[in-house]
């Protein structure tokens, strides 16, 4: 694939990837940090979330209500997502209104105030975020069978964090994450759109080069260790639905074994979407597990989702069960699809066809610049942008036989956390 | 720092507009940036022709579309779209049922085929229809113990009150339990047809060959029963502060929605409420509103308002979720903004930020072929001209504080408003 964007150092340690597509005069800028939930322990869950809230709280220079004002009058779009292991910061803005982002985003590596009383006032907001997912049957289960999952690892804990942690830690706790992880050795930008990188770079260059660099914290390194039994747990709660959360301990982005996982997963449970901007999905009413639950009325849904991270995460399928049926006949349905996928060669013409919805996938998502900028940059936060790259490739190089070994080893029981949701079964 | 061409906004010029010999208004713009195409488009027969004892009906045919055909059955119509990376979908609303498709551009002649097919030759298979109607009613369920659908729903309640808009366009579980598989046979027969439907397609493809393609697989189409729309009795507006709850035990959160009826989207007034709505609940971190719940008071994650225009009256609302405890005081705050908003209306400086806003994001929302698509199904839907994107601009500018405050007092007032509340 002939190389079109391109990959730049600075003095300071911050990557840059910059790639010219002048199809619309928008132009998309993200900054990337690696720190996320994995990088938290215990007493302070959460924090990089809260921390990236705080960030909209302004700089001496960037006031919160002038920030927001800036960005919001030029018609852009911003926002800014906390994950696993990473926490970015996008702008998508009209071409020739960029360099606000470029110098807000520059400003708030290193200034931001954190004032002990917008840290009063978020806390209520983040907890209120809180209970609003805690309102939703499938968080609840959803949390319950991540924490089972992961005794040792940092995954264990939501993103989110855990109320405790998010009624006790203080503005100094929060504005000491910020200085250790926001530093230029430690981030990535990313821009896509439509510009000229001989004139973006020098720019880039006089922003952020005079930000210092600092000591990156050593990553928080629990491996999670091989678990000795399938682990069945259940969450009550309002309504009258009952869900299944079938979760598999599955291999990191950048291991091998992530591409047939892929492929299996699209087998099973049809096709993911990997695009966070716009290009929408494609349904699963053929895929195996739709067939075998839906179709046989077991459940009225499946869905499936593998999530590209740097340590080895969950491969989970979610079931929202029919009304006539337990969730146990639904579990033995299920396992019975788990197995025929284990016993039997897939046939190359499925494979084919999950190569075929990744590559018009991938075409949907190439049509947005915010989308674009993204990949840039999220790939690096767990592998390389070639990663993103050579995605199409690597799915094509995926054989019968990987499929069968990699079901084999990764679905077992053994390695899996099933929860189910049980409803209180009070009509409103 | 640009340096490229700029593809100008939609207009007459780049829009192939084509009406077929049975009524059917085909739009086309071509992008050549992008291998995909997309589809979207509506056909005039959504809720308002369900009875109220068998509310969901349209609903209900239109989700039944894809579940089988003369030609294919429903493995069949799903293989060939999942295959090929494609998707096709159905959905009702109050006026129309919409439809929304896209592909790899070698696939659009799929498309149309799967389009024409499901639109005109649904046979709704008896285990098809069961098991569809057991997959709404846990949708229905869950709707019932989901606190943000059940808040909007009490709110069109009291807004619409005896208006037909106040029901919700997917029923009600003994409703859909009412309707037979007959009914979706007949509604399908009596209300489908040409008349009236719109098809928009943007993509790589050349606006010619796209026509004539859609000429045939649907120019045959006739059905002289399809019947005019039904005529909607006047809106009565509110008298008194109406305040509904809905008990939902075990919940963390609880939502509200407070707000009466908005203009119709070809009203005068629709710019200059939305340009003040935004100031009131969009605008940066969600407006005054935002600063005022959220920012200053920390009472909510999500705090907003929005304007909500169609063909009828539509609604002004603001809602937010807050924990159960802070409902009151966050129902206070913004009672406190909507009568500051009446009262004094918006300064020179934040219309004009908004102004700058609605300007400034015009090449963001048409970027992509369904951004486009949305564009041109908006200009044909309500009569705005296909030029309308090329004087959107100037249109905005011309919005006066003024104007905004007239708007505000039109159909904000603090004395008569809607409050629905659901929660523990």
């Amino acid at each position: 694939m002939k190389k079109n964007y391109s990959t730049h150092l600075l003095n300071n340690g911050l990557k840059v990837l910059l790639k010219e597509i002048h199809t619309a005069p928008l132009i998309s800028s993200w900054l990337w940090y690696k720190v996320g939930s994995r990088d938290e322990v215990a007493g302070h869950t959460g924090i990089s979330h809260w921390c990236e809230h705080m960030q909209f709280k302004g700089t001496p220079q960037f006031p919160a209500s002038i920030l927001d004002r800036a960005v919001s009058r030029d018609g852009g779009m911003w926002n800014a997502f906390t994950y696993f292991d990473w926490t970015t910061y996008f702008e998508t803005m009209p071409a020739d209104k960029i360099d606000l982002s470029l110098r807000l985003e520059a400003d708030r590596m290193i200034n931001s105030l954190f004032e002990e009383k917008e840290v009063s006032s978020e806390r209520t907001v983040v907890i209120s975020e809180r209970e609003g997912s805690e309102n939703e049957p499938v968080f609840l289960l959803s949390e319950a069978v991540q924490n089972a999952a992961f005794r040792v690892h940092p995954y264990h804990h939501e993103i989110i964090g855990d109320p405790p942690d998010l009624k006790s830690m203080n503005r100094d706790d929060l504005y000491g994450h910020y200085r250790t992880f926001y530093i230029p050795n430690n981030a990535v930008m990313s821009m896509a759109g439509d510009f000229k990188t001989s004139e973006m770079l020098p720019r880039i260059r006089e922003l952020y080069e005079q930000i210092p660099a600092g000591r990156i914290p050593p990553r928080v390194a629990r491996e999670e260790p091989v678990a000795l039994g399938e682990h069945h747990l259940t969450v009550e709660g309002p309504g009258e639905t009952s869900y299944l959360d079938v979760s598999y301990h599955a291999p990191a982005a950048d291991d091998p074994d992530f591409f047939p996982v892929t492929v299996l997963d699209s087998l099973l449970a049809g096709p993911s979407s990997l695009n966070m901007f716009g290009g929408g999905g494609i349904s699963n009413k053929t895929s195996r597990l739709y067939r075998a639950l839906v179709e046989k009325e077991l459940a009225v849904s499946v869905s499936g989702g593998l999530v590209a991270t740097a340590d080895p995460f969950l491969y989970s399928v979610v079931i929202t069960v029919h009304p006539n049926h337990q969730p146990e006949e639904v579990l033995a349905a299920f396992d019975d699809e788990i197995m025929r996928i284990q016993a039997e060669h897939t046939l190359s013409r499925e494979i084919t066809r999950a190569i075929k919805q990744a590559r018009a996938l991938f075409a949907y998502g190439s049509e947005n610049i915010t989308n674009q900028a993204f990949w840039l940059g999220h790939a690096e936060m767990f592998s390389s942008y070639d990663w993103f790259l050579n995605y199409l490739e690597n799915l094509a190089k995926v054989t019968p036989a990987d499929l069968q070994r990699t079901a084999q080893k990764y679905f077992r029981p053994q390695n899996r956390v099933v929860g189910t949701y049980h409803p209180t079964g009070v009509k409103v | 720092m640009r340096t490229a061409t700029q593809p100008s906004l939609p207009g007459k010029d780049d829009i192939t507009r084509t009406v077929l010999s049975n009524g059917i208004t085909v739009l086309i713009r071509a992008n050549y940036n992008s291998p995909s195409v997309v589809i979207g488009g509506y056909i005039f027969c959504g809720s308002l022709f369900d009875s109220d004892e068998k509310l969901g009906l349209a609903a209900f045919t239109a989700d039944s579309l894809l579940r089988g055909s003369r030609k294919r059955n429903f493995q069949k119509i799903f293989d060939s779209l999942e295959s090929a990376g494609a998707n096709l979908s159905f959905g009702a609303g109050g006026h129309t049922v919409g439809f929304t498709g896209r592909s790899l551009v070698e696939d659009l002649p799929l498309l149309f085929d799967l389009l024409a097919d499901s639109l005109r030759h649904p046979v709704f298979p008896t285990e098809q229809v069961e098991r569809l109607r057991a997959q709404i009613l846990t949708g229905l369920s869950i709707r019932a113990h989901d606190t943000a659908d059940m808040a909007a729903i009490t709110f069109d309640q009291i807004v619409y009150g005896s208006h037909p808009y106040a029901r919700p366009d997917d029923g009600w579980p003994v409703t859909v339990q009412a309707i037979t598989r007959n009914d979706l046979i007949d509604f399908h027969r009596l209300h489908y047809g040409p008349r009236g439907l719109v098809i928009a397609i943007v993509g790589a493809v050349n606006s010619e060959t796209i026509a004539e393609q859609v000429e045939t697989v649907l120019g045959t189409w006739h059905n002289p029963s399809q019947p005019d729309l039904p005529i909607l009795p006047e809106l009565k507006p509110l008298k008194k502060i109406v305040t509904r709850k809905v008990k939902i035990p075990g919940k963390y959160q609880a939502d509200l929605v407070i707000g009466s009826s908005g203009p119709r989207r070809k009203d005068l007034e629709f710019l200059p409420a939305s340009l003040g709505n935004s100031v009131l609940g969009q605008f940066g971190m969600a407006g005054r509103i935002g600063e005022v719940v959220r920012e200053k008071s920390g009472l909510a994650y999500t705090a907003m308002s929005s304007l909500n225009a169609g063909i009828g009256p539509g609604t002004w609302e603001v809602s937010a979720g807050v924990n159960p405890g802070n409902v009151q005081k966050a129902r206070d705050l913004i009672l406190q903004e909507i009568s500051r908003f009446v009262e004094k209306g918006v300064t020179a400086e934040e219309l004009a930020d908004s102004q700058s806003n609605f300007i400034g994001r015009l090449p963001l929302s048409l970027e992509s072929n369904a951004g486009v698509v949305g564009a041109l199904l908006n200009m044909e839907r309500f009569d705005l001209g296909l030029d309308y994107y090329r004087h959107y601009p100037e249109m905005v500018r011309t919005v006066t504080p003024v104007g905004v405050l007239a708007a505000a007092r039109k159909y904000l007032h603090p004395e008569k408003l809607a409050v629905a509340i659901a929660g523990p």
